[in-house]
């Protein structure tokens, strides 16, 4: 079971925690055009990375708060943790 | 009956608790301490199963977790446990267990038969020979396999016992507490380090109770004693016995079990019989010791061949003799130490070791007692069939690969030891990458990837000396490093014999003409042969060879088996064992009952039963219930011998005459807050919100991004800057957090604050054409009239004293308002509104009449929005804006979206009005068509129409809107049903909603 730094309450057991997808996936902006291509990109197309990520997490039974998480796909390893309004590096 | 082989005097039992148990029927004695291998040995019994494949015999192999043979079905209190280990199972009164894997019984055993076919059970023989005909696997092959290759049967019954879980943090895990887990467990404990400290056995000190040892003055047994009643003392410290760290998981998480009550003959009042412990530790020291090896020789899985350091621990910490004329069979010192133990009892042991001229103080000692020693000896073959009653022996050659002649010597046990491998299960299973170490032939840990270090035996330190130093030096060193404290106790003098290299040696050749079989994997009855077959065949990989042939597998996960296997693949295919590699480690490292995992997430839905304030009404007054999500929902209120059909007909009936009273607690409450709380409204709803009056309600449709509907519900303004938010009772949840995803991630400027209400509100849906003359009485002083709470209006009250918010939304379609109080207040609410309702006939109803009265209305429901359904799909294309964006709007403009003949929602009558159409059929054109008969919608929802009084369902159909008036076929190949239907408007009662506006 991973242990999760939340940046808001600490270290905690991924129990706590629910996944969210890829951190790194930007909602288009609202009320402004997009192609069929992009939107489709946005709604469905993901990567499925081995190694580095950076994903999204939510505190779910604790703060509730959504969180940024780097972790290695293949070995679980998570190098850092970021709040909601923190860009990945 | 007598313990013909207990010793007087010797062992650590409780001698003043004698106990009976039963073993295949049968009354034994034995005493407090015991296991269920020990005493059984006591008496005599060494037969206690057969084995997997042949059904040969079985006795007892080893004397702890390692057993690969006695296997047995266990009885207590009521309950019965397959797969229990005799040799760890601990003695109690009354104990019961029999065998398993033998019919009609152990002595007699017609599956031994296969002993005899043995040439046609080779290995792999289930790929080989079950293959054909094929029908006959699942009516023949499977059931007689089942039958005949069992480890014991599982109980159908519900387990009565109680299983527990807990979460712990500690600096420091160490597992198991011979020498190295005792002194690091000691010096970081000293050094106020948090220690937890696990013992799979119920005693401490692992070989130090059987090891001839002196650790400062002290027996090695004392020594064990005494630091662990000191440990025991201290705060920081948890020792724990009969507690397997049995798994290794990531970011140091380490699972245990403890076994708090298995070795009594009940379990205490309030105590479970397992707890599981997730243990998160700083550092983990892995102490788990070694197992001994096998020797491979001919017939070396009869009954009486067991393992020498089991031997000497039946014998040391039981007062057990495992035979009266044992014969030893090493190739290094630690067989010595188990004869040296018959010696010193008055029992005469011969030794055959497989070196020529080995020098070290423990074979000094063996030769000045006076023991029969063989030098260049070799075991080459048990004989006896349930027991060993002799061994053919010989001479070997200097290159081991010449045998002298045959020699037989009467003996009633053979005693093996093929050297020591370390138990790097742990290790492994953490993600450390293992080494291969030549000089103890087995593999060690190596490079850690966690924080996880490995000592003593385990290690593949066998001096008692260097493993003390070095677990006393890192369990300082480790407590350092996390606490900053600098307490060093003091290392104590170790005495111990010195020993010297064990021989490479480790399977005999076979005597020319012979043809024995030399078990390598004793569980599964792989034998040298087998393996040799495998890798004929041109099975490679040490993962395929086990997998062809069952080397390694099953409850004792190869504990015993996995070296030799290695070492001979690596033979024959000309390798170093490290170049074959060894299968990969998993957890449990032991077998974990189902139940200490599944620990209290037991019952309906593995989680506790939601219910509603009101539930206890609902119970008194006949309440029928049904799950609705993890919630417990009245399903109708039965009166006599009414059924479902009959009463939620009649509730619903009521509604659309009178009134009634309807739960609607268990609906997803949100509490918005925040001046931008309309803007957050007005881009998760389809339609517009920036516009909602204050005390006014507006029912909104919100999407996923891919423009699928996610939920659907009413939201309230409260006031300037307050919204309640009410979702389906399944969606709450993920409404909620949908919310906070696009308040934190997406649109952090929004000023908005949203938090789960639902368990602060009961709430309770008045409906029916009277329901406005309840509620002017039970809100006498405010205004109610249709201008004073109109359609969709909101207003505050009060109830008897008690506050109340008062909606005006229907879901039945009829006049109706929903009334929330605080949950504390809301059986006082729903009392309240039966008393006050009974002049007006109100009757309460349950989740099938209001089914019903939605589905003759039209309104979708969790049946319809299920996931695969857009809002034009459900007629709720009016509710969506052009003006503005919204999430999942831009997913509205795909092509398969806007298709002319996009299925859409329908009602569905059948011709015959009398029908009933089953939910989930299938709508065609033509009955009689030939297979696949294209699907043209399926049927979303079914009820009795209490208003037309004949069958109504709503359907979601290709092209629904130009529908209306066709004549389908409703198939039911489920239910065996075609039924002619007439497709009509999904809105089957006031189709205006004037109702609900009156």
């Amino acid at each position: 079971m991973l242990y999760i730094n939340c940046p808001h309450c600490g270290l905690r057991s991924q129990n706590e925690f629910s996944y969210g997808g890829d951190a790194t996936v930007k909602r288009p902006d609202l009320n402004k055009e997009i192609s069929d291509q992009d939107w489709d990109n946005f709604v469905y197309n993901r990567k499925s990375l081995r190694g580095k990520h950076w994903e999204l997490w939510q505190h779910i039974s604790g703060c509730r708060q959504w969180i940024k998480v780097e972790r290695d796909t293949s070995t679980h390893e998570i190098f850092n943790t970021l709040k909601a309004n923190e860009e990945t590096i | 009956m007598v313990q013909s082989f207990r010793l007087d005097g010797v062992g650590l039992i409780k001698r003043d608790k004698k106990l009976s148990f039963k073993f295949n029927g049968k009354i034994y004695y034995g005493y407090e301490g015991d296991t269920l291998a020990s005493a059984l040995i006591a008496n005599g019994i060494h037969l206690v199963g057969r084995s997997f494949k042949y059904h040969r015999p079985r006795g007892f192999f080893g004397a702890g977790v390692d057993e690969p043979y006695a296997i047995v079905q266990l009885f207590r209190n009521g309950e019965t446990e397959p797969n229990i280990k005799a040799t760890e199972q601990e003695l109690f009164e009354g104990l019961e267990a029999s065998s398993v894997n033998c019919w009609p019984s152990v002595n007699f055993d017609i599956g031994a038969i296969n002993n005899f076919l043995k040439i046609f059970l080779p290995a792999g023989f289930y790929y080989k020979t079950f293959m054909w005909p094929k029908s006959f696997w699942y009516k023949i092959y499977e059931p007689l396999i089942r039958k005949a290759a069992g480890l014991g049967t599982v109980s159908t019954s519900h387990d009565k016992e109680r299983y527990e879980h807990k979460y712990e943090y500690c600096d420091l895990l160490i597992a198991g507490s011979g020498p190295s887990g005792l002194a690091s467990a000691y010096a970081a404990a000293k050094n106020g380090a948090r220690v937890i400290l696990a013992e799979d056995k119920s005693r401490f000190g692992g070989t130090l109770l059987t090891n001839d040892v002196n650790i400062g003055n002290k027996s090695g047994k004392e020594w064990a004693e005494g630091i662990i009643s000191e440990l025991k003392e201290m705060p920081n410290v948890i020792v724990k016995n009969r507690s397997q760290v049995f798994g290794y998981y990531d970011h140091n998480m380490l699972v245990m079990t403890e076994r708090i009550s298995d070795h009594l003959p009940i379990t205490k009042k309030f105590h479970p019989k397992q707890r599981l412990w997730y243990i998160r530790a700083q550092e983990v020291l892995i102490s788990s010791g070694s197992i001994e090896r096998p020797l491979v020789f001919g017939n070396n899985d009869t009954p009486g061949v067991m393992l020498s350091s089991a031997a000497k621990e039946y014998l040391k910490v039981y007062g057990v003799l495992v035979g009266k004329k044992p014969l030893i069979f090493t190739n290094n010192d630690s067989g010595y130490e188990t004869a040296i133990e018959f010696k010193k009892n008055g029992i005469d042991p011969v030794i055959l070791d497989t070196r020529k001229n080995p020098q070290s103080e423990i074979v000094d000692e063996a030769k000045h007692l006076k023991i029969n020693i063989k030098f260049s000896y070799v075991v080459v073959a048990a004989k006896g069939y349930k027991k060993v009653k002799s061994a053919d022996i010989a001479q070997i050659s200097d290159d081991k690969e010449q045998l002298g002649k045959l020699e037989n010597v009467k003996c009633d046990c053979i005693c093996v030891s093929g050297f020591w491998t370390p138990t790097i299960h742990l290790a492994s299973q953490s993600g450390n990458k293992t080494t291969f170490d030549e000089n103890i032939d087995a593999f060690v840990p190596g490079i850690s990837k966690q924080n996880e270090r490995t000592l003593g035996a385990a290690n593949g330190e066998y001096r008692l000396s260097e493993t003390l130093k070095n677990s006393f030096e890192t369990g300082y060193e480790l407590s350092k490093k996390i606490t900053n404290n600098d307490n060093k106790v003091s290392f104590p003098n170790v005495l111990e014999k010195k020993s010297t290299v064990h021989d490479k040696f480790w399977c005999v050749p076979l005597p020319k003409g012979k043809n024995y079989k030399r078990f390598l994997d004793f569980q599964n009855d792989v034998a040298v042969s087998d393996i040799e077959i495998a890798l004929k065949e041109g099975y490679r990989s040490i993962e395929h060879v086990k997998r062809y042939t069952t080397l390694g597998m099953a409850t004792d996960q190869g504990k015993t088996s996995n070296l030799n296997g290695l070492q001979l693949v690596s033979k024959i295919e000309n390798k170093v064992v490290p170049a074959v590699g060894h299968t990969t480690f998993r957890p449990p490292y032991t077998p974990v009952s189902i139940g200490a995992i599944v620990g209290r997430e037991i019952g309906k839905h593995s989680k506790p039963t939601r219910k509603s304030p009101m539930h206890s009404w609902h119970e008194k007054n006949n309440a029928v219930f049904v799950d609705a999500g993890v919630w417990l929902r009245p399903r109708y209120y039965k009166r006599g011998n009414e059924n479902l059909f009959e009463g939620s007909k009649r509730e619903a009936k009521n509604v659309r005459r009178n009134v009634g009273v309807c739960d609607v607690t268990t609906l997803g409450k949100i509490d918005i807050k925040g001046p931008d709380a309309a803007e957050l409204l007005n881009r998760v709803y389809t339609n517009a919100w920036l516009k909602l009056p204050i005390g006014k309600a507006r029912y909104g449709v919100m999407l996923r991004e891919d423009g699928i509907v996610m939920d659907d519900g009413t939201t309230t303004r409260i006031s300037e800057n307050h919204y309640h938010m009410t979702t389906t009772t399944a969606q709450a949840a993920n409404v909620l957090s949908h919310l906070e995803y696009y308040l934190q991630l997406v649109w952090p400027e929004l000023n908005v604050n949203v938090v789960s209400t639902t368990e602060q509100w009961a709430g309770a849906a008045i409906a029916g054409p009277k329901s406005r003359d309840l509620l002017q009485k039970l809100f006498p002083n405010f205004d109610v009239s249709n201008e004073g709470l109109p359609f969709m209006g909101y207003m505050e009250g009060e109830l008897f004293g008690v506050k109340a918010r008062i909606f005006r939304i229907s879901f039945s379609g009829e006049l109706a308002y929903e009334v929330n109080v605080e949950s504390d207040n809301g059986n006082f609410m729903w009392e309240k509104i039966m008393e006050i309702g009974k002049e007006l006939k109100i009757q309460p109803y349950g989740t099938e009449a209001l089914s019903t009265l939605r589905i003759e209305m039209g309104h979708v429901a969790g049946s319809e929005l299920d996931g695969r359904t857009i809002p034009y799909d459900n007629s709720l294309e009016g509710l969506v804006s052009k003006k503005k964006d919204f999430i999942g709007k831009r997913s509205l403009s795909k092509k398969a979206f806007s298709a002319d003949d996009r299925q859409k929602i329908v009602g569905v009558i059948p011709l015959d009005k009398k029908t009933s159409i089953p939910e989930g059929s299938h709508l065609v054109k033509d009955s009689k068509a030939s297979l696949p008969n294209p699907k043209l919608g399926y049927i979303s929802a079914s009820c009795w129409s209490v208003e037309h009084d004949n069958p109504f369902s709503l359907a979601i159909l290709k092209d629904g809107k130009n529908m209306i008036g066709k004549k389908l076929f409703v198939m039911s190949p489920l239910k065996n049903k075609i039924i002619p239907v007439e497709i009509v408007s999904s809105h089957y009662v006031d189709p205006k909603g004037e109702r609900a506006r009156s």
